[in-house]
């Protein structure tokens, strides 16, 4: 593990600006979305848009992309841990006597 | 300090590895509340509708666009570094901050109008009130304080980052210290997007 | 090895160095050895008055009533006792001081990934200790070291003071573990691969991500106690239509995890003293690599067993009891694995040795308890009785505290580049766990009885039990004294060590005792296991 130098990838401009429009355009689309539709819609879309903001964010704004693989697998232990915790907690408070 | 062997060798990879590690704590932090939240969404689902619609979801949005924004500038001033332009990375940085502080300039001015209505904890249009509504709001507070902290931190670090690049102990040859402040202001601002839905959208 | 024996002692490490101070040689040091070291003095020296605050508690039950304090200092007593043993000694206490100090030596590296950082650690968790400790002098909490809601909202004791000082400790916490993932992940010496790990670094990676993981969200919930009593944001509040028991899970989230942190390093030395001992390769490498990994997942399933009372829903608490059965699995994988080594191994036997036998002993005690505590309906009987704190002492002290003790006195002459005598040592040993025993397992009757826990007073039908358990607090004390007086006299007099007094084969045994700066002349190529003892391996 001696060679630590790993060639750095320039992300060009024009791909940053165009992740920047889509963020801007799911923003508009969530909050235009807000309070409409059926009720497990207005739960479930706000959190499905900003699951792909957030995506594009860590993707290309933070360069998740061109890390190494192990940042990813680092992704699957945290989305783990908060399913398998909100899981549990959810047989608490929603069969509570 | 000269060593024979130099232990403080540049090793990227891990120094992004520990900060990511790093942002995961942050993110568990927050993670926190918005359980909370989500609990007590589905105990008391009209008062935290209720409560929901008094928030400004324009106010809302606005901040999510200037954050947004910010965090383009960000990523921006890296490919400026990357590239060795040192006078637009510290033109980027200094629009990162500014928009930092539009943002926390926002919230100064949401939390004034929510504190105008006596809806803060202890304030008087929550006294007694064991509907939920005080609790939407004591998690609202909270987790936007904690919040705006971070953001508050991310832009003291900007600038600490933007001193560096300045003196050129930051360069397009040994960046990572930049990258590494990058990366935690976009965490600021993940956070800020999921935030977002959970205080103002879910109505 | 004769040549080792003549060696001057101030060597390697701990050689003065030209143009600094000797105060700012340790105090600004980024050696990872340096910090290993001062985590060791201050953390036993918080060790030492966590055990005179347990020594009190018990004199006050001499007799019935109140005896040398008040029924509120003895709730000042626990929680601090609490507090202290709990997040200033048995959760730092092996990743802090042997994993710092072990940990770069063992991968072949020269120190942590970002040694700054390690000693900023040092410097959170002695500004958490202090403050802490400035409680005592303002006015303690009373809560017991987990802080439930309401009570800890409503108390007038310095509650936040305490709370922030756990704060302060979680991320001096949560930077160490980090420095060692990274560690782990970037800094092996060429030929070190996964499976050449020592299981001591396997056991503090994983570790090392539980406190990633599950630390900050005690970290939160701390805030939101503190958010709680300054501004009464109302979450825990039941008046303001809070949930208690929310504070419950956020609180266990993190404090069972806590004690896989406290465990599994302490495990790990056990993995790494056996197969020394023993003479062979470890039985079962793998598994005992995989349960680590196993005990740090399964282990993050099953904190509602701490619960079971609290009016939580009862289809919670079947999922929780489940899992707690589970988690006895990788448990039980490592202690027949190191039972499967000792099995024809050629087995020397000398003190780090006789200290994992006591640990072995005691651990499954504390662990078969354990499982009582986890059926539910037994639960519900022995819920807050002192069956619970004999159980968890035996887990803690019993499991943690004997594998950390084991530690010392197999790398001590490591670290100090001394040896310790031996047969004070091995006296001390055998009167630690005839105290150890003579406190805590009549606890486990009085328990069974239903005396509860943090009472400062007691029906006269325990007296009985109760004298047994004070009298064996004065034998654990004052072996504890003489055990650690013996080390300290060792550190400053004792002989010379040689570079491997075990005969060892792990890497930090290939350097001088104690070792030099930046550990190797040149980093090692390694080309076999950490446990081969073939002749000329
Ligand atoms: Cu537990």
């Amino acid at each position: 593990m001696d060679a630590k130098e790993t060639k750095e990838r320039i992300v060009g401009a024009p791909t940053l600006f165009a992740v920047w429009a889509a963020l801007l355009g799911l923003t508009w689309l969530t909050v235009d979305l807000s309070g409409k539709g059926m009720a497990i819609f207005v739960l479930a879309a706000p959190f499905l848009i900003a699951s792909a903001k957030a995506f594009l964010v860590v993707d290309y704004f933070m360069r998740l992309k061109y890390e190494p693989s192990i940042f990813r697998y680092i992704f699957l232990i945290v989305f783990g841990t908060i399913a398998v915790v909100s899981f549990l907690v959810y047989q608490d408070v929603a069969y509570r006597q | 300090m000269s060593k024979p062997h130099d232990i403080s060798h540049r090793d990227y990879t891990g120094a992004k590895l520990g900060m990511w590690l790093f942002l995961f704590t942050e993110f568990f932090l927050f993670f926190g509340p918005v359980l909370l939240y989500a609990v007590f969404r589905f105990r008391y689902p009209h008062a935290f509708i209720d409560a929901s619609l008094k928030l400004d979801a324009g106010v809302g949005a606005l901040n999510t666009v200037i954050l947004l924004t910010s965090s383009l500038c960000m990523a921006l001033a890296i490919t400026a570094m990357q590239r060795g332009r040192k006078g637009l990375t510290l033109f980027l940085l200094a629009l990162t901050v500014t928009l930092g502080s539009f943002f926390l300039v926002n919230k100064y001015f949401e939390w004034g109008a929510k504190f105008a209505h006596g809806l803060y904890p202890g304030g008087e249009a929550l006294a007694g009130n064991a509907d939920g509504t005080a609790i939407f709001y004591g998690l609202y507070f909270f987790t936007t304080g904690l919040h705006g902290l971070h953001v508050l931190a991310g832009m003291a670090i900007i600038i600490g980052a933007a001193l560096m690049v300045h003196e050129g102990r930051i360069n397009s040859t040994d960046f990572v210290k930049l990258e590494n402040t990058g990366l935690y202001w976009h965490l600021v601002d993940v956070v800020w997007i999921f935030l977002f839905p959970v205080f103002y959208l879910v109505r | 090895m004769a040549a080792d024996n003549t060696r001057g002692i101030r060597e390697g490490y701990l050689a003065s160095e030209p143009g600094k101070g000797f105060i700012a040689s340790w105090l600004l040091t980024t050696d990872h050895k340096r910090i290993g070291i001062l985590y060791l003095f201050s953390i036993l020296s918080f060790f030492l008055v966590g055990v005179v605050f347990g020594l009190l508690m018990r004199l006050e039950l001499i007799s019935r009533g109140p005896t040398i304090m008040e029924a509120h200092t003895y709730n000042a007593f626990f929680t601090l006792h609490g507090v202290i043993m709990l997040f200033l000694f048995i959760i730092p206490v092996v990743p802090s001081i042997f994993g710092n100090f072990l940990l770069p030596i063992m991968i072949g590296a020269r120190d942590v990934a970002f040694p700054r950082l390690n000693l900023l650690s040092w410097y959170f968790y002695m500004a958490g200790a202090l403050l802490a400790l400035t409680t005592l002098i303002i006015g303690p909490a009373d809560t017991g070291w987990t802080f439930y809601a309401p009570y800890s909202l409503r108390t007038g004791s310095s509650v936040s003071l305490a709370v922030f000082s756990v704060f302060v400790l979680g991320i001096s916490s949560i930077l160490t573990g980090l420095n060692f993932v990274v560690t782990v992940h970037r800094l092996r010496a060429p030929g070190m691969t996964w499976f050449r790990l020592p299981l001591f670094v396997w056991s503090l990676y994983a570790t090392a991500w539980i406190q990633i993981i599950a630390t900050p969200i005690l970290g939160v919930n701390l805030l939101l106690v503190m958010a709680e009593r300054f501004f009464g944001i109302g979450v825990f509040d039941p008046a303001k239509g809070g949930d208690p028991i929310l504070y419950q899970h956020l609180f266990w989230i993190y404090s069972h995890p806590a004690v896989y942190i406290m465990v599994l390093p302490a495990m790990g030395a056990v993995s790494e003293i056996v197969p020394v001992f023993a003479r062979r390769v470890i039985f079962g490498y793998k598994a005992i690599a995989y349960s680590s990994i196993g005990i740090a997942a399964v282990g993050s399933l099953v904190w509602g067993h701490h619960m079971f009372v609290s009016g939580f829903s009862y289809t919670a608490a079947v999922y929780f009891s489940l899992f707690t059965f589970f988690v006895a699995i990788p448990s039980a994988i490592k202690v027949y694995n190191w039972v499967g080594t000792l099995y024809k191994g050629s087995i020397v036997m000398d003190t780090p040795f006789y200290f994992v036998l006591a640990f072995i002993f005691l651990f499954s005690i504390g662990g078969l308890s354990g499982l009582i505590l986890g059926a539910l309906s037994v639960n519900v009987h022995l819920h807050d009785t002192y069956f619970v704190v004999a159980h968890f002492h035996y887990i803690k002290f019993g499991g943690a505290g004997f594998g950390m003790l084991a530690a010392l006195h197999y790398w001590f002459p490591k670290i100090s580049g001394r040896m310790y005598n031996k047969r004070v040592a091995n006296f001390a040993l055998v009167f630690l766990f005839i105290g150890f025993n003579t406190l805590y397992f009549p606890m486990f009757i009085l328990g069974y009885e239903g005396m509860p826990r943090r009472y400062f007073d007691y029906l006269p039908q325990y007296v009985l039990w109760q004298h047994v358990s004070i009298v064996g607090s004065w034998i654990l004390g004052a072996s504890i004294f003489t055990m650690i007086g013996n080390l300290l006299v060792a550190a400053f007099r004792g002989a010379a060590a040689p570079m491997n007094p075990w005969g060892a084969r792990t890497l930090e045994w290939q350097v001088s005792s104690p070792p030099p700066k930046e550990n190797f002349e040149t980093i090692p190529e390694v080309t076999r296991g950490p446990y081969d003892f073939r002749e000329g391996a």
